[in-house]
Parts: C-alpha cells; structure tokens; sequence
C-alpha cells in the first residue's frame, strides 16, 4: 500500500492506503476525522462534501491517491480558535438541523457557494445545494443559515479560504 | 389529596435496611456518582395503591417494572438526568431538560441529559408513538418537582424555619425573610440521598412556565457545525477491526454455493463463518469491503410478488391466523348506505416506503470479560427477570457485551443480544449516541448483533456499518396498503354512512373523527410480502389520506366547500380550531383554484396532535408537472413545551411527507429492491420544498403531547384535494405523482 502525505485542515497526516480507496474511507476510518459521513457511497446525498483545493467535493466518489497533492477542508477545519466560520454559526443561529446527520456536508458545500457567489438568491442556493440531502427536511431552516451566512461579515482565517 | 403533601415523599436514607435489590443498585449508583441526592419515580401502580386513584394519566404497560426516571443533584448543583428515551433529531434532550430545569429552578446549562444506556438508566419501552412528551415529560417533571420540595425540606431543618416560607430560585434556596440562601449543592454535599417519589407533587402550570414553554436551542448544537458529535458509526474503539456481512441476492433466497477462499488474499481479513452467517472482519474498512467482494456466492431466490398486482395479493392473502372481526361498528351501515341519499364508493392505495435515514445501522460491539468483584459497581437497574443477581461461584469471569449502536429501542435492542447470546441483562450494555435518525426505522438490532457475532469470533471490537444499499433492501419498510371507503349522506352533507377496510397497511388512527350514525371500520392484516414494520406515524399517513381525500370527494359530490363540509359533521372543539386556523391563515375563502394552480385542505388527530393543513399546488400546463408551492399547518398538542423544536419537527414532517405524496416508493421484484439507491429512489430535496408557515395553537390548559409523527398526515390529502380542484382528476394512490413531479 502506498504511503500519502495529506494536507487536511493546513496539517500534514501521514496515511498508507491503497490508492484506490475512498478519501471518505480515509478520512474516517483511517484518520478518525468523523466529522465526514457516509450517507450512500455515490454521490448523491452530499453527506461526506469537503473541499479539495476548495471546490465542494464528494469524498465517497474521490480515490486519495486524486487528492494527495491536493488542499483538503473537512468540517473539522473550519473552526478557528474557538471561533465558528459565518455558515457554522448561521446554522447554530437558525436551528437549521435536527439529526444533524447532513449538517457537515450542508455547511461545506454551503461555505463553498457563499465563497463562489456573494449574496445569491433563492433559487441559486436550491440549484446548488440541491445534491444534498436532508432526510429530516430541514430545508428551510438551511435556506434561512445560508442567507443569514451570506449577511454576515466573512471571518479573518479560516480552513475554508 | 393536597399536592403538596409531603408525607408522600418517602426518603429513604442511605443508612436504612432494605431488602430491595433496586434499592442496594441505587446506593451504588450513587456511591458512584459520589453521593448527593438521588430521586426516583416508583411505578404508577405504586402510586395508584397510595394514593388511592388510578394510574396519575400514565400507561402502566408501557412503564418500567421497576423505576422509570432518574435525577440526581451533586455538590455543584449539577444534575445528571437519566432517562431510556433517546435523541433522534427530534429535540427531546433539549425539550425533557427544560422541563426538568423548569421545576427544580435551575438554568437550562446545569442540566446533562444522560439517554438511552442500558447500564446507566432505568428500563424503557422505547422512543416511538410520540410518547416522550407525554409520558416521560410528566415523570421528569415529577421527579425534578420533587426534587424541589426535598431540597427546600432539607434547608428549612437547617434553618429550623417552617418550609412553607421558602423559596427557591437558580439552584438555591431562598429564605424572602431574611434573604439568607443557601445552594443545592452546599445541602447536597457529603450525602448520600435516595429519595423515592411515590406519589404526585404539586408541578409548575404551564402558564407559568419561564424555561419550558420556550425557545431554548438545541443541546449540544455546537457540535453538529463543528463535526465533533459522535453518532453511532462515528464510535471506535481501541484495538477494533472492521465488519461486513454477506448478504443474499433476495429475500427468501438459499445459498447454492459458496467459495470464500479469496478473503485470504486479502491481508489481515478473516471469513466468520456461522450457520447461514458470512461476514468478513479485516483490520480496516476499505478490506473488509474487498473481502467480502472477494467471496464468491450463488444463491436461489424463489419466485415472489412484484409492485404489479400488489393491492389485489394484499387483499387476497390474509395474515393466517388474523382477527377478522371489526375494530368498530356502530348502527347499522349497510341500511344506512342503500338510504343515502349521495353515495361514494372507493380504493386509495400507499406503497412500500423506506425510511432511508441519512445515518445507516450501525454498530461497534465489544466483548470483555467481566470478573465478579468488579460487578458490584455496576449500576445496573434492577431487572426482575435478570437471573444474573443469584448466588455465582467466586472467581468465575463473565462475558459482558457492549455494543453502541443506533437504535430507538436500546433495551429492545439488548434483549435482542441476550437471545441471540444467551446472556443476562446485566451481561450486555446498549449504549446509543445520539444518531442520525430513524423516522420509526431503527427499532431493530440488525447491525448490533452482526457486530457482536463478528467480534465474538475475532475477539476484538467490530464496527459494522450498513451500506446504503444494505439499508434500503434488509431493513424494513413502511406497509403497503389498500383502503376501500363506502360512505353516504343525506342531501344536505350530513354523513350518515362509512364503511372503512384497511388491508395490510395498518390500524392507526383508522377510526373516523367525523360524526356518523352507522359505522363498519375493519383492518385486515395481509401476508405481505416484503419485510415491513413501524414508521414515523405509521399508517397514520394512509388512513388520513383515504379518508380525507374520500372526504373532499363526498363534499364535491354534496355541492359543499371542503372546509364547510368538514366543520359541518365536526365536533371535537379542537380540531375545528386547527382546521378554522389553516383556513385563514391560508385564505381558503378567497382562495381560487384554477387548472394550473389547485387549492386543497385535510384535517386529522393522532396521538394527542391535532393538525390541519392547506396546500396550494402549481401545475405546469405544459408538462403537468406538479410543484407543491405553498403549505399551510395549524397545529395543536397543548401546552407547547418548545416551540422552536416544534416548529422545527412540523416543518420537517411535511418536507418528508412530500415524498411519500408525490414520489417515493419502493419498487420490487421477485425478491429484490429495484431501486435501492438514492439514484434510483427519489427523497424530497431543496427543490421539491414548499413555502410553509406554520401556526401553533398553545394549549397551556391542556397536557403536553408529543409532535414527532402526527405533523405528517396532513400533507398528502391536504395535496392531492388540491391537485383535485386543478385538473378534476383525483388522485387515489400514493405515491400520487411518481413521474411527473
């Protein structure tokens, strides 16, 4: 198996692997980065979204030999110093989960939008965030975090830049 | 009897000689949380032979043998909380905390809610049927208010002042006299208290509520935006190796043959083989999955039933064995039909639904070896049925199995174990982190005991964690169903005939709110033939949709508005009050259907929730596509004890009651799921999400009830009533729109 030096959340870890295995997999079974999770395995909830070089990414679909040269954010490397990212403290503000299953993969392909597009609309947030999947329907509540995020003044540091 | 008659209040005192098993557990548990106070519920029958009166509004079937609830207070005025009733996403860590600081009089933050660990709280039925708010909200609230009374007793022997003079406020006990005060901590401190709550206590009115009745955040919000909370595939524990479990090509399938010798070439993995069970453990994850890919199985799977014909085998294959008598009659219905002047004779139809929880089953299950000295500290609740108390030989080791698993039936869960195990209740601890929901799908201990066996044979800790797919085809799935209605009425809209039959879905809220002379309400358990089991509401959702679509066709066929046609064979005060208030926040009176854009309404009531709902539903003239645009639900539980979680469980009962209206169902052949990816299986998204306002009447004068289930009976009527008065089509089958939404 081959050895990896993985830039997670600005550290460097040190991972064998086969190279075809999943950097969802990695991220959690090897890494014990939880934060991730496995909702389906291909693709189509959105559950285990994390940015690679900063473009939401499905890690259950991405092998971690694609990503090792790669930046990689995980919900784990938002938080700065105690401090939440807008999008984090905008879904705390809001409620906007119940499980709270989805919110990891909810708020890295939300912070991945509001980086992308300043103050989008309704309909750009559904089209996008539309490949995540809440199971217990809390989509209006995300909706309110991603506008009140997009309100909110974007932090000094953060994983997610 | 006055409430706040303490000599019902029995402490008992550490020092004290008693024969009572539980009693001696608890000094432990105590002695293990290093004293305070302790306060515990005794069962209702105790209460009921006390005091002389029945049961104080509890169920006593469904309540522990022993002891229901826990509260202990330590020397900072902390208190730990213990309950069986476990987190899901639908808030009750928050909403039972803040019933518990509201009658002890202490901020929100000194509460720690410990759920839903078998070795740690008292026995519990489960987390279903809305039973959370109003049965363990009242035990808790007992408990806690008795609590109360106990500190304050407590603190006027300190001052030698009479009780009635004090007060108490933020973890102390205030003397208004002389504004001395002194905290629970400072008077629980060094003892050692167990106090016994045999019979009722005087709780705090929900209008005078300041804690409960609020807008408190969910627990431990944090985090879930950070990614720290661990649910149950997150645990791991030290030296743990990684599961799978061979599963077959079908139901009811047989294996023909099996070749496993390539799990040895994959390194570190191991074939448990045991009977039928095949699973692989390997030493990570992505093995395991290579080994179990590695075996090579041919299996037979007889010839079974498929969607297409499925309501007719429904009907036509009773449960052997099934009561076939009718769970209602009243007048006599076939008379009352052949007078009717107006008569509607019709078949709704539900399938199969899943309730793909974002979270899978899983499990991490761990074996040690348990030596009998080391047992005394364990603070086991009492189980009279645990045969593990009597006399052992010293010295001898036991096994004692942990698995951490999700699941709304932790104790269900470890009687599972202790069968398949063959061991003793004291023997398996069931611990379940708050996990990634259920929807009434997680009942079961499927994964908990794969992990188990699998650890069994390596004898490490073994994760196992169901794949989607495992999840969508060997969990169980919402009951198919048919309902035939007949119903008649008089010229003016009056019912006067309803003839009811539900086969195979399910009896729940079956029985018609409407007023009717002459009745016939009969379920008809099927052989189904897929494996199907409890969901959120469970056949709540058919039952309402038949008979509130059944309904609006009565009223169009009397010439009625469906609101006015409803209220007129109404009586019950409180779901007119829901049905009035989604009328006009709605705009029901101006509002015009048209046939591109329908309006409809439905009603219903359900484990102590009352509910009624608007849907306005847009209909694409090109493409008939059909988008729900707008939902309106009035809701009532009575005293509302968070209302944000409410709103927060309403709004997401009807999101998930979108998929089940328009477009999920299961569709199988043969012995396979056809569809068991979220591909394949369409559950509702951002897009498919309406505008929805919700209006929340606060019966303060009424018993909390819970509101996890009955929020989502209202959508699919409420939709296909609305999809009615656009195109004059009515829609009889859910799902209503499986292509063309």
């Amino acid at each position: 198996m081959p050895d990896y030096v993985l830039n997670i959340n600005g550290g460097r870890f040190k991972v064998t692997a086969p190279e075809d295995e999943t950097l969802l997999s990695v991220l959690r079974t090897r890494l014990d980065l939880t934060g991730t999770k496995y909702g389906c395995g291909e693709g189509q909830c959105g559950a285990c979204t994390v940015l690679v070089d900063g473009a939401p990414t499905r890690s259950c679909a991405v092998p971690v030999a694609g990503v090792a040269n790669a930046k990689i954010t995980t919900i784990e490397g938002l938080e700065q110093h105690g401090v939440l990212t807008p999008v984090q403290q905008a879904f705390l503000d809001e409620g906007a989960f119940q499980c709270g299953y989805c919110t990891s993969g909810m708020i890295m392909s939300a912070t991945a939008l509001l980086r992308d597009t300043h103050q989008p609309g309704d309909d750009q947030i559904l089209a996008y965030m539309n490949a995540n999947v809440c199971r217990c329907g809390t989509y209006p509540r995300i909706l309110a975090a991603i506008k009140r995020a997009a309100q909110m003044p974007a932090p000094t540091t953060g994983g997610a830049k | 009897m006055n409430p706040f008659d303490s000599s019902l209040l029995d402490p008992v005192l550490e020092t004290e000689h008693s024969t009572n098993a539980a009693q001696f557990d608890r000094r432990d548990f105590l002695r293990l949380l290093g004293g305070g106070l302790l306060v515990c519920l005794a069962p209702p029958a105790a209460i009921s032979q006390e005091s002389g009166r029945g049961g104080g509004g509890w169920s006593g079937h469904e309540l522990p043998k022993d002891l229901s609830a826990w509260i202990h207070i330590d020397a900072d005025s902390k208190v730990k909380v213990f309950t069986g009733k476990v987190e899901v996403g639908q808030n009750i860590r928050t909403s039972l905390a803040q019933q518990v600081a509201e009658e002890l009089r202490v901020p929100f933050d000194s509460i720690t809610m410990i759920m839903g660990d078998t070795d740690l709280v008292p026995w519990d039925m489960g987390t279903f049927g809305s039973r959370t708010t109003p049965t363990m909200g009242p035990q808790l609230r007992t408990m806690a208010a008795a609590a109360r009374e106990t500190l304050i007793e407590m603190a006027a022997d300190r001052w030698h002042i009479d009780k009635a003079a004090l007060t108490c406020d933020d973890c102390k006990i205030v003397d208004p006299k002389t504004a001395r005060t002194i905290s629970y901590g400072e008077l629980t401190r060094g003892e050692k208290l167990v106090k016994t709550v045999s019979g009722e206590v005087h709780l705090t009115p929900p209008a005078q509520w300041k804690i409960a009745g609020t807008l408190v955040p969910k627990a431990e919000g944090r985090d879930f935006v950070t990614g720290k909370h661990k649910f149950p595939s997150d645990i791991t524990r030290p030296g743990m190796m990684y599961g799978a479990v061979l599963r077959p090509d079908g139901f009811n399938a047989t294996l023909s043959l099996i070749d496993t010798t390539g799990v040895g070439r994959i390194p570190g993995a191991k074939l448990v083989q045991d009977g039928d069970f095949i699973g692989v453990v390997a030493p990570d994850a992505y093995s395991a999955q290579k080994a179990l890919a590695a075996i090579e199985a041919r299996w037979k799977v007889p010839e079974q039933p498929s969607n297409q014909g499925l309501f007719e085998y429904l009907k036509n294959n009773p449960e052997p064995g099934a009561d076939s008598a009718p769970q209602h009659v009243s007048g006599n219905v076939a008379e009352a039909f052949a007078s009717a002047d107006i008569k509607l004779d019709d078949q709704y139809t539900v399938e199969y639904i899943a309730h793909a929880p974002l979270e899978p089953r899983a499990a991490v299950a761990e074996w040690t070896d348990v030596h009998p000295s080391d047992e005394s500290l364990s603070p086991h609740p009492a189980n009279p049925e645990d045969d593990s108390r009597g006399p052992r030989s010293p010295g001898t080791p036991k096994v004692k199995l942990t698995v951490w698993t999700g699941t709304q039936r932790p104790f269900g869960v470890r009687d599972e174990l202790m069968q398949a195990f063959h061991l003793s209740a004291s023997q398996v601890r069931v611990i379940q982190p708050d996990m990634g929901s259920g929807y009434g799908g997680k009942h079961t201990g499927e994964a908990a005991i794969e992990a188990a066996r699998l650890a069994k044979a390596v004898g490490k800790p073994v994760k196992v964690v169901w794949t989607r797919q495992d999840e969508f085809t060997w969990a169980y799935l919402r009951p198919a169903g048919l309902i035939e209605i007949r119903a008649g009425l008089k010229r003016d809209g009056t019912l006067v005939a309803w003839e009811y039959h539900n086969y195979n879905s399910g009896p729940a809220a079956m029985g018609t709110y409407y007023n009717v002379p002459n009745q016939l309400v009969q379920f008809h358990p099927s052989k189904s033939p897929l494996r199907q089991g409890s969901y959120r509401g469970l056949a709540s959702t058919a039952n309402h949709f038949a008979r509130e679509s059944h309904m609006d066709a009565l009223a169009h066929a009397a010439n009625m508005d469906p609101l006015e046609f409803r209220l007129k064979n109404l009586t019950d005060p409180r779901l007119r009050a829901v049905l009035q208030a989604a009328a006009d926040k709605f705009g029901w009176a101006q509002a015009k259907s048209s046939p591109t854009c329908g309006n409809g309404i439905a009603c219903g009531f359900d484990k102590g929730g009352y509910v009624a709902t608007c849907a306005e539903v847009a209909i694409d003239p090109a493409t008939k596509k059909i988008h729900i645009r707008r939902v309106v639900q009035a809701w009532e539980c009575g005293a509302i004890v968070n209302p944000d979680g409410l709103k927060n469980q309403l709004t997401g009962a009807i999101v998930q009651g979108i998929g089940g209206a328009l477009f999920e169902r299961i569709l199988f052949s043969n012995g396979k799921i056809e569809n068991a990816h979220f591909v394949q299986y369409r559950v509702p998204r951002f897009s498919d999400t309406s505008q929805i306002e919700i209006v929340l009447l606060d019966r303060k004068d009424l018993p909390s009830a819970g509101a996890g289930e009955t929020g989502l009976v209202g959508l699919a009527p409420a939709v296909g009533n609305a999809i009615f008065a656009a195109t004059g089509s009515r829609p009889r089958s859910m799902p209503m729109a499986p292509d063309n939404s």
